[in-house]
């Protein structure tokens, strides 16, 4: 046990700290697109491990066809957005469950994304091309500034467009697709609109951690959508203990990108402490589990016809004391 | 001007749970008429409602509203021609989002969505003068979630909301059904009041047999997906829950017990 402390070293946790945070940066948004299909439109989609390995495929085999890493992350959101569609497509023209569709789309992707890239991964040749986003420590820096202004921009440009009529449109289609289509909302439309929006979003992203990383993996999106779920979950946790109920979506927006930073923090900390890296995914699993649950257990606790059997128990006991009490004073 | 020609609606043709839900109905609605359904049970009141609003298409006739046959659009593209209010008080709104945001999207019912900005300062008024219209104190807590408000309260922002953007027709399907005896008759007088102000054409169901009589100047009973009573004017004026109770039976409709305890 002590030799395990005495292995643990301080610095080269506060040296993988700012790793954790250009990750997380990067991993928000890819959260922010979860956030759009999962909260707003209340879609469980399940493309985005796909569409994740699908903006990293396209952007590293485009970067070695010397394009500007500006158009490359341009091309990866639109490889997500037509991702989203054919999801979408599935879904409301096809009348295919939203999970079932999801998983379509995703595992065609993997073939899609191995036929991007010819083979399982690539790398992108470093000092030999020009990006703008580097796990090189010297750039390190202003990656996270640089990732930090993507993230605001975004959160922005979403922030305005959940409040125009198109953005409203679509959050009344996740909550109450009934009325929406009496107030002549196309729900088919708005859900597929969002689909493409989030996809687009989780693309991006992929394409940004690929230049990140230095390569793209055919798997690099394996559990992604179990990231991006834990994301919105530790921020929504983290946005109510702090505001209380009333939360706006600059708000609730701001802290999936905290939730995402939180996670990579955890993550780093965890690997520091030196559990396996082939557990990690298990752990993920156990953090959303646990954050999916609280709430629940929470509102159950107080409410549970357990806890009335218990009190009501421990109510009959007391009287049957009193009355044996009583009993003896006579 | 509403008229419904020869519909009919089967569902689940062909297997074990098929049901003749509406056979062959017909009927028409002048501009300005104010027409109560009523019926019990698996009648087809509801049904009727579902097939003029687009829920479904129907297996065969015309639903056209002003000479214009909607009957071969689906329901998004059918919504600027009606205004409706369910019977579920949570079916009309979206809870989670505030009053004033969802008056917004009932105010552009009709209208194509752009990104220009869903409630603006001018729209804030507006609404703040209609939510006064209803007396409810709506109007101080137009950024209140609406899934803060009771039942009542819903029913009638929902009511707002169908009649806010004037409806060729407005749709009231047992809009009351869920609402203690107070509250309905107050979200009842507001119907009337907002009919009356905007001479709306009107179809409620509803399947409490005084207040059918007692609203509007049309009443039509049906029985088994059919038509089986259509007065109006004068007759419908003197008419009593005694007389319809009397059609019922000749109709061969069993009474249930929630329309003789109505």
């Amino acid at each position: 046990m002590g030799a395990y402390f005495s292995s643990l070293n301080p610095t080269a946790l506060w040296n993988a700290a700012p790793g954790g945070l250009a990750q997380g940066l990067i991993w928000g948004i890819m959260a922010l697109g979860v956030y759009m299909t999962f909260r707003v439109l209340n879609f469980a989609d399940l493309t985005c491990d796909g569409s994740f390995a699908l903006g990293g495929a396209t952007a590293v085999m485009l970067i070695l066809k010397g394009h500007s890493p500006e158009v490359v992350l341009l091309v990866s959101f639109a490889a997500g957005i037509a991702a989203g569609f054919v999801t979408g497509f599935l879904h409301t023209v096809l009348g295919i469950p939203d999970i079932l569709a999801g998983i379509l789309t995703q595992i065609s992707l993997y073939s899609i994304n191995l036929n991007i890239m010819g083979k399982a991964n690539q790398a992108v040749p470093v000092g030999q091309v020009q990006v703008h986003f580097t796990s090189n420590i010297r750039y390190l820096g202003q990656t996270i500034a640089l990732t930090l202004v993507v993230d605001v921009v975004i959160i922005m440009i979403y922030y305005f467009f959940l409040g125009t009529e198109l953005g409203s449109a679509i959050r009344a289609t996740g909550i109450n697709p009934n009325m929406s289509r009496a107030n002549g909302i196309n729900t088919n439309a708005m859900k597929v609109l969002a689909l493409m929006f989030g996809n687009g979003l989780v693309a991006l992203s992929g394409g940004i951690l690929s230049e990140y990383q230095g390569f793209a993996d055919v798997k690099m999106g394996q559990g992604a959508i179990v990231i991006g779920l834990a994301a919105v979950i530790i921020g929504e946790v983290l946005a109510l203990a702090m505001f209380g109920k009333r939360l706006d979506f600059v708000i609730r927006l701001t802290f999936t990108v905290v939730g995402a930073i939180v996670y990579y923090f955890v993550y780093v900390f965890v690997l520091w402490l030196k559990f396996p890296a082939d557990d990690m995914k298990l752990l993920t699993a156990v953090v959303v589990a646990i954050f999916l649950a609280v709430p629940n257990l929470k509102e159950k606790r107080g409410n549970s016809f357990s806890g009335l059997k218990k009190r009501n128990a421990k109510l009959a006991a007391e009287i049957a004391g009193e009355n044996a009490a009583g009993k003896e004073d006579q | 001007m509403l008229e419904v020609r020869n519909i009919s609606k089967t569902f689940n043709p062909g297997t074990i749970n098929e049901k003749k839900a509406l056979s062959g109905v017909s009927f028409t609605l002048a501009d300005g008429d104010f027409c109560t359904v009523i019926g019990g049970n698996g009648a087809g009141k509801s049904t009727i409602m579902n097939a003029v609003a687009g829920v479904w298409p129907v297996d065969t006739g015309e639903i056209l509203v002003d000479g214009v046959d909607v009957s071969g659009l689906p329901e998004h593209r059918r919504a600027p021609y009606f205004g409706r209010v369910f019977q579920d008080p949570m079916t009309g709104t979206a809870a989670d989002m505030q009053i004033e945001e969802n008056l917004a999207l009932a105010a552009r019912r009709g209208q194509r969505r752009t990104l220009k900005w869903g409630v603006t300062a001018k729209d804030r008024e507006l609404y703040k003068k209609l939510l006064k219209t209803l007396d409810l104190g709506l109007e101080e807590r137009m950024s209140s979630k609406v899934g803060l408000l009771s039942g009542g309260q819903r029913q009638a922002l929902t009511l707002l909301m169908a009649t806010m953007k004037k409806p060729k027709v407005l749709l009231l399907d047992e809009h009351t059904a869920a609402l203690d005896p107070k509250t309905a008759a107050k979200v009842l007088d507001a119907t009337d009041r907002i009919v009356n102000e905007n001479k709306l054409t009107t179809l409620m169901i509803t399947h409490n047999m005084r207040d059918a009589i007692n609203h509007g100047n049309r009443l039509i009973m049906m029985n088994e997906g059919r038509i089986v009573y259509d007065v109006s004017g004068e007759e419908k004026k003197n008419l009593t829950v005694r007389d319809l109770l009397a059609k019922f039976e000749e109709s061969g409709e069993e009474l249930n017990d929630r329309m003789i305890l109505s």
